[in-house]
């Protein structure tokens, strides 16, 4: 075993091995968006993933310089992990169960209680531990969420919501990522709800969303929302063109965006597609006209991804300024867009 | 983004695994559409990839040397630097580092090396050596 060949093929695609058992999997842009609407539509909600990513305000920005992933600072295009399934505990009344366990045994034990009962359960894992994810993608990533719908002899059966069809896991795998340590360590977190108030969305929901997003894009503290972006911009217009740290920095940026959970563009995708079922739910035409506006603003943040990893892979001059010039572009754009946004659902 | 524009570029990144990506189609809607990835991803998690790899061969060499000992080497192979490994193996950063030196590591107990083996998903037999 050398460190290339440390990282087992992926997994075996396993479509027809087992009837799902009712359950219905659905590829998803996003793990947890895509986790929590199929676990509410399987009880009986009609959630979509943009709309479950909408109504938990799930949209957001921050750059925390103070917190380090392998020496670079954090940037996210998102809410914390987590904030979506309790985002969507108030408008629909839900009460879930969130389990943590001590160790392997007893969360393995619990699941299988859980899972012979018949119930779909959603968990928290690492990503570096799932053999039946491609090699490449397999990082030290803690908070990764998959639903599990049945056991198969030793295999659990496992929707996946980033993967196009249902796959299996080896029990001890499963053990090893459900209790992975380090950075958002998910101490086998389980979750599958217990009681469900409301089964549909109505208007005043909606709006009540697109107010908390437009709040937070907008708020006045400066590692958040459109300020966030410009202190970002403000690192990078101080990077050095020639230092190596440079072109590190810009690769992470461009990580964090395009690839930890979907990234920045592929966020900014699905707030586009919660909008047009706004737009319907809330009976506001007007939002359909935010959709197309913030599909641009997407398409401006994959322009801004290419032009870095184009400088990350020595095809243009490494031009940290020119990147800060396409951020603070797009900090404006969406501060107008929400702005904008604001005045409309007030 | 349209529905056209969809990137199927084939990543190798993705290991032939499709992503979804919402995209506007002919009537103005957006869909989910499977993607095969694009550059400009492929090229950023090819670049963390490849620097995770040159950590490993210089490691790799350094054990070879005599300098390091075959933690460090592993350490590395399994994406991990010395926070996050004594975050999953328990120890203190500064023990880790220290059980980086081959005389350091040499005089570990069983017990000890079984906490590195176990956080680093190898058997303590493999820990000892290089691959």
């Amino acid at each position: 075993m050398t460190a290339d060949t440390l990282f087992s093929p992926p997994g075996r695609v396993d479509a027809a091995a087992r009837p799902t058992g009712g359950f219905e999997h659905r590829h998803a842009a996003h793990c947890e968006s895509g986790a929590i609407s199929g676990l509410l539509r399987h009880h009986g909600v009609p959630m979509t993933e943009s709309l479950a990513f909408g109504l938990s305000s799930a949209l957001a920005f921050a750059y925390l310089p103070f917190i380090k992933l392998s020496g670079l600072p954090l940037i996210s295009f998102r809410m914390p992990p987590r904030a979506i399934i309790k985002g969507l505990m108030g408008p629909l009344s839900a009460r879930f169960r969130f389990e943590t366990f001590r160790t392997p045994e007893a969360g393995q034990a619990q699941l299988d209680a859980l899972l012979a009962g018949g119930q779909v359960v959603g968990l928290q894992t690492s990503v570096y531990w799932l053999p039946y994810f491609p090699p490449d993608m397999r990082f030290h990533f803690n908070a990764h969420n998959l639903l599990v719908y049945g056991k198969d002899g030793d295999d659990y059966l496992i929707s996946d919501p980033v993967f196009e069809e249902p796959v299996r896991c080896a029990s001890a795998d499963l053990a090893r990522a459900r209790f992975a340590k380090g950075v958002l360590a998910p101490k086998g977190l389980m979750y599958y709800p217990r009681a469900i108030g409301r089964r549909s969305v109505d208007a005043a929901m909606v709006r009540k969303a697109l107010r908390k997003t437009a709040r937070t894009m907008l708020a006045p503290v400066p590692i958040a929302g459109v300020r966030g972006m410009r202190l970002l911009a403000g690192k990078l217009d101080r990077l050095p063109p020639g230092d190596p740290h440079s072109v590190a920095f810009i690769g992470h940026m461009v990580r964090m965006q395009e690839e930890i959970g979907t990234g920045g563009a592929g966020f900014r995708f699905i707030y586009a597609a919660f909008l047009q079922e706004a737009a319907a739910i809330a009976g506001l035409p007007a939002l359909e006209r935010f959709s197309e506006r913030f599909v641009a603003i997407g398409d401006g943040w994959r322009s801004l991804a290419l032009k870095a990893a184009r400088m990350v892979k020595g095809r243009e001059a490494v031009n940290p300024e020119a990147v800060a010039g396409k951020l603070r572009h797009q900090a404006d754009q969406e501060e107008a867009f929400f702005r904008d946004l604001k005045a409309l659902v007030r | 983004m349209d529905l056209d524009a969809v990137p199927q570029e084939g990543n190798t990144t993705l290991g032939g695994h499709r992503k979804a990506v919402y995209a506007r189609n002919a009537q103005g809607r957006l869909v989910l559409a499977p993607s095969r990835g694009w550059e400009a991803e492929e090229i950023v998690t090819s670049h963390a990839v490849d620097t995770l790899m040159a950590q490993a061969r210089a490691a790799r060499a350094r054990v070879e040397a005599g300098l390091s000992s075959p933690l460090e080497y592993w350490m590395y192979a399994c994406r991990m630097d010395v926070a996050l490994l004594a975050q999953t193996s328990g120890f203190w950063q500064w023990r880790v580092r220290r059980h980086l030196r081959p005389a350091a590591f040499q005089s570990l107990s069983a017990t000890q090396l079984g906490r590195y083996a176990s956080a680093l998903g190898l058997s303590v037999d493999a820990l000892r050596r290089l691959p």
